[in-house]
Order: structure tokens, then sequence, then C-alpha cells
């Protein structure tokens, strides 16, 4: 399976499950909070998503090493 | 140092005189231990991996590039973690360990942990250097992985790293300093960058 097929098989599965949770009719719903809660989780978790990206590759932007003895190395 | 090795250069026809260069080394060193293949014209890397290997007499091959960006004393490293987990592979990674770089300004460090951020997510590929140039490989998987590439540039690096996971070879990896060509500019533009993203979303859609 290509990596492709594996996150829409994913998004496919996680996205049946909160619909089926969101949009039920009335009588399966399920109780008040959770519901108010379920509704926006998606953006809710793309918004996670997009700052744990942003701090990933800050804090590994801010760790790239240097090598100064390398290039020091490389001039004698 | 014990260990049995060849020195094969492929050249093509770089105005700086490198092959002159060779050649003198091959006296010195003698033409069994200096193998210099040069090419008519300028071909390509992945060309030059096979025509390379046409003439490589080891069970190991180490790819590298011959401006001293790739420092040869990390072979040592290289062939002391190949021995340590009997990797088929092992690839030399900028971005963990006392790995590094120099000579990177801000915006290039950004772009690469970038970029390589990107290739994480999608591609979830076991190494934290895909685009790297500086790896060992067993000559057998090196073949077997040559029929099957077929991208260029940066993403056939990605692309060995990729498949070889795939076909079940196993990857170690050793930290190793990138730095820079003392001389020249790099040439990172809009260009490479929408090359890239082509082929890394062609990856994920394929692999």
């Amino acid at each position: 399976m290509t990596k492709l097929a594996q996150w829409l098989c994913g998004l496919a599965l996680l996205g049946s499950a909160w619909a089926a949770l969101a949009l039920a009719p009335p009588g399966l719903q399920p109780p008040g909070p959770l519901r108010q809660a379920l509704l926006p989780l998606p953006v809710y978790l793309l918004v996670a998503f997009g700052c744990y990206s942003l701090a990933t590759v800050g804090y590994r932007l801010a760790t790239f090493n240097d090598c100064e003895e390398a290039a020091a190395e490389l001039q004698e | 140092s014990g260990i049995d090795f060849e020195i094969i250069i492929i050249d093509d026809g770089s105005p700086d005189g490198t092959q002159e260069v060779a050649r003198q080394l091959e006296k010195i060193y003698g033409s069994d231990k200096i193998l210099l293949r040069p090419r008519a014209k300028k071909l390509g890397l992945g060309t030059a991996y096979i025509h390379g290997m046409k003439y490589a007499t080891g069970d190991f091959i180490v790819i590298m590039d011959a401006d001293l960006s790739h420092h040869p004393k990390f072979i040592p490293e290289f062939i002391r973690k190949q021995k340590e987990g009997n990797f088929d592979i092992v690839s030399g990674t900028r971005y963990k360990g006392n790995g590094g770089v120099y000579g990177w300004d801000l915006k290039r460090k950004l772009i690469s942990r970038g970029a390589n951020f990107l290739t994480q997510v999608l591609l979830r590929p076991g190494a934290s250097d895909l685009t790297g140039s500086f790896r060992l490989y067993r000559k057998e998987v090196l073949q077997k992985l040559m029929e099957k590439c077929v991208s260029k540039g940066y993403v056939f690096q990605m692309e060995m790293i990729v498949r070889a996971r795939q076909l079940g070879f196993t990857v170690g990896e050793v930290p190793i300093s990138f730095v820079d060509r003392v001389y020249g500019e790099s040439k990172l533009g809009g260009n490479e960058i929408v090359s890239f993203l082509k082929g890394l979303l062609t990856l994920f859609a394929t692999t």
C-alpha cells in the first residue's frame, strides 16, 4: 500500500467515525458536552498539528549543528 | 588501515582540471587503487553510479562527493557501523548526533529542516537525512536499487532510501559534517524547491 493510500484509508476511517458520531440522527446522538467538543475536533487537530510542525521545525532549526572544527580542518 | 579499497573517479569533463589531478593520483598510488573512468560529457548522477559500479570489484561501495564537502575521515565510521548492525546501507546524516553543516545561512537551514520535516511526515522513512549523498551500500543492494529508482537529483537520493526500506533492506546512520564547497555558490533556488516538492509527492503517491 502506498503512503498516499495509507493516508486516505486513515482519513476515511477517522472521517467516517467522526461523521457517524457528529451527524447522527437525534435519537443516537452522544451526550451534550461530548457533542460540543466533537464537531470542531477536525479543525482543532489541524491547528494542533500546525503548531507541532512549527515547534518541531523551529527546534530543529535552532539545534542544527554548525561544525566549525570540520571547516577549520579542511582549510589546513 | 587494513581495509582493502579502490577509488573510482568519475568525471564528466569538469572544467577545473579534475582529470589532471586524478591522473597524477593514479601515477602515485597505482591504477589498481585509483580507477579513473571519465565520461565525455555531463550525464548526471544516477548514470554516474551505474557507470562506476561496472568497475567496482569490492563488496561494499561508498558514494560521496569529491569536493571535500564529504570528508573521508567518516569512512571508517561507516564501515564500523555497517559491521555493528550488518546493515545493507549506512547513511550519513547531517541532522542527528554531532552531524552538522558549515557555511549555511539561516534561510538554507530553514529550508533544509522544513523539507526534511515534510518528508518525515509524508514518507516516514526511518532515516533522518534523506537528501544526503554520503552513503555506504552493499554492492548487490546498490545494484538492485539502481534498477528500481527512476527520479533525479535530490529526489533520487530520497528514492534510494525509500525503496531500500520497501525491499526490506536495513539502514544504519552515522552523523557526518557537510562542509559546503569552499568555492562556488549553492543553487537552492525556487526551481529546486518546486522539483523537490514534485518528487516528494510522486514518492508519496507511488511508494
